[in-house]
């Protein structure tokens, strides 16, 4: 009863709290999306961005991404310098391109590279959803093949951390045929006993879905990522559907056998260390 | 005539002057033959210039016309002893696609595309060509069966998209349009592709990894619909003209893009004008392009598609 009304006063004064923000200074308290739990910037970047609250895991960028999950936050990048044109002429393109540069550091939505995860080497992928949406263009398809050509030159692993809006509809059909370029890639690797994991982040739909995410021999989520090929919108726009409440999470494709794992942030580095491991056949010799 | 589309008033209007004069000089016993002969004149020109010269929004009209030839049209019209085969073996079959087995001029081939409805109720049961995981996953059924008999393949594509829908997304939409992709990546055996109608997004796509992809020239080939496109860009999906000028989606910018290999051409006003000569024109192309394929080791085939397709995508580098 009495920590009924504590609670009660705490959730009062949330809602008050603008006065508290501004007294705040910037940065120093991150407010939980899901809970609206506040949380101390510190803590939380501590804690791989999820929330201590309620577990919520926060997006994270492409190099927050590197520093949680492979072996002294190191990657050599390949294509570091590779960016976007506008082929279309798109209305208004070239401006969100230098928007997303200047919002998130980035050349494009993509890092990619080798490094190695619990020591053992791998051609890494990650996609950033701060630049402009993480959406498929040219160079995110570029950037994914040349990285799975390294994986079959190299006979590396390939890591691909996908988290995307879909299609980059200012590059138009150049865009869609990124799903056909980086698929063709995954079976040459595929067909060469090549290992893919892939890891579905938060949110990851359409052409990224429907492409290479979906392809991994094995593939782990984060939980309560936002996953599938139309989203929410578009399906109650389109068919006024009622849809389910976890529609679409982690949990909602893990049931209906999408998915091999849901995997927490602080566990995907061991997750993905083991499962490398166990694709490593050791020497007759050692065994 | 039924079917006209907006662009087209000026010419029913036309038209419908000629065969006005016409009558009432039949009626009058009077002699127009100079009148209407220079208004046939005007009807040939106007004629022209609106069929040769048409925008993206109005090929879009016509790509989408209820009465455009469809996959099964050209089946019936195209190839022989065509058997059609149903299910994907694992949840049900889905009749947005259609698809079997059947001969091009003597060949057998594997047939498949996705099929819209004639009316209202074939509609409703084809889901207005969007097919859901089933119907994707009936095309790679038989797809890896051509593959084994060393069957060619022909796919038809008409569709607005993938079925977005609960039941599409829970049984793995995303995979199943993954799939075969992927899939047809590998295949050792020629895949031709023709765009017929609309060609939209990864539904599309997942019938159109081939070794050649033709199109009708008043389709249309986009990664959204221009509707789509319109209301998440600009919040107003009455923008969708705007929006297919600005993809660039008709079967000149494909052509231009090295997208498709070739467009064929189609009659006057769009395919549904005359589907006997449009079949006919579809079928040479096929056993032309087919004639070459087939000339293909086995191997090189998988090849040729993967040149096809890595090669596409336009990027730069920065210092």
């Amino acid at each position: 009863m009495l920590k009924d009304f504590f609670q009660k006063k705490k959730t009062y004064a949330t809602i008050t709290s603008d006065k508290a923000k501004r007294d705040i200074p910037e940065g120093l308290m991150t407010k939980c999306s899901k809970c609206g739990a506040i949380l101390v910037t510190k803590e939380l970047e501590k804690n791989a961005k999820v929330c201590t609250g309620c577990g919520h895991h926060f997006r994270l960028s492409a190099l927050e991404r590197i520093q949680c999950t492979l072996d002294d936050g190191v990657i050599v990048e390949y294509d570091s310098d590779m960016i976007s044109l506008d082929p279309l002429d798109f209305p208004g393109y070239k401006e969100k391109l230098a928007k997303s540069t200047e919002v998130s550091g980035m050349k494009d939505a993509i890092i990619t590279g080798e490094g190695t995860i619990g020591g053992f080497p791998a051609v890494v992928g990650i996609i950033s959803f701060d630049f402009f949406q993480g959406t498929l263009g040219s160079v995110v398809g570029e950037k994914i093949t040349r990285a799975i050509e390294k994986a079959i030159e190299k006979q590396y692993p390939l890591i691909l951390f996908s988290t995307s809006g879909g299609a980059r509809m200012q590059e138009s059909i150049l865009s869609l045929m990124q799903m056909a370029k980086t698929s063709a890639a995954l079976k040459k690797l595929d067909s060469q006993g090549g290992l893919f994991i892939s890891v579905i982040t938060d949110p990851t739909y359409g052409g990224v879905s429907a492409s290479f995410a979906m392809l991994g021999d094995v593939i782990i989520a984060e939980p309560g990522a936002a996953f599938g090929f139309a989203g929410r919108i578009v399906i109650e726009q389109t068919i006024r559907q009622k849809l389910p409440d976890n529609f679409q999470t982690s949990e909602f494709n893990l049931k209906h056998g999408q998915l091999d794992q849901v995997v927490h942030r602080k566990d995907i580095k061991a997750t993905l260390t083991k499962l490398l491991d166990l694709h490593t056949v050791p020497n007759r010799s050692d065994v | 005539m039924a079917g006209e589309l907006p662009f087209e008033l000026p010419l029913i209007e036309l038209r419908g002057k000629i065969e006005e004069l016409r009558k009432f000089g039949s009626e009058k016993n009077i002699d127009f033959t100079d009148e209407i002969f220079r208004l046939e004149e005007r009807y040939a020109s106007l004629e022209a210039d609106l069929y040769s010269d048409l925008t993206a929004a109005q090929k879009m009209q016509i790509a989408r016309h209820p009465g455009r030839p469809t996959t099964l049209d050209y089946i019936l019209h195209i190839f022989s002893d065509f058997c059609e085969l149903h299910g994907d073996r694992l949840f049900g079959d889905d009749l947005a696609i259609v698809g079997g087995i059947a001969k091009l001029d003597g060949l057998p081939v594997t047939v498949i595309g996705h099929q819209k409805g004639k009316d209202t109720k074939d509609n409703i049961l084809r889901n207005f060509g969007m097919a859901h995981p089933e119907g994707f996953r009936k095309a790679l059924r038989l797809m890896k069966q051509a593959n084994k008999f060393n069957r060619p393949i022909i796919t038809f594509i008409d569709t607005p998209g993938a079925y977005p829908g609960n039941a599409a997304e829970e049984r793995g939409q995303s995979e199943a349009i993954a799939r075969n992709l992927v899939e047809m990546a590998g295949f050792q055996v020629p895949i031709i592709c023709v765009i017929i109608g609309e060609g939209g997004s990864g539904g599309a796509l997942a019938l159109g990894v081939g070794n050649r992809v033709l199109m009708l020239e008043n389709s249309i080939y986009s990664v959204i619909t221009p509707n789509g496109a319109a209301s998440i860009l600009w919040k107003d999906a009455s923008k969708a003209d705007q929006a297919a000028e600005a993809m660039k989606i008709t079967a000149q910018n494909m052509l231009q893009m090295e997208i498709v290999e070739e467009v064929i051409p189609e009659p006057k006003g769009g395919a549904h004008k005359d589907l006997i000569n449009q079949a006919d024109a579809v079928r040479q192309a096929l056993i032309r392009h087919m004639g070459e394929l087939t000339r293909m080791e086995q191997a090189e085939l998988s090849e040729d598609r993967y040149r096809k397709f890595r090669a596409i995508g336009e990027f730069t580098f920065q210092d």
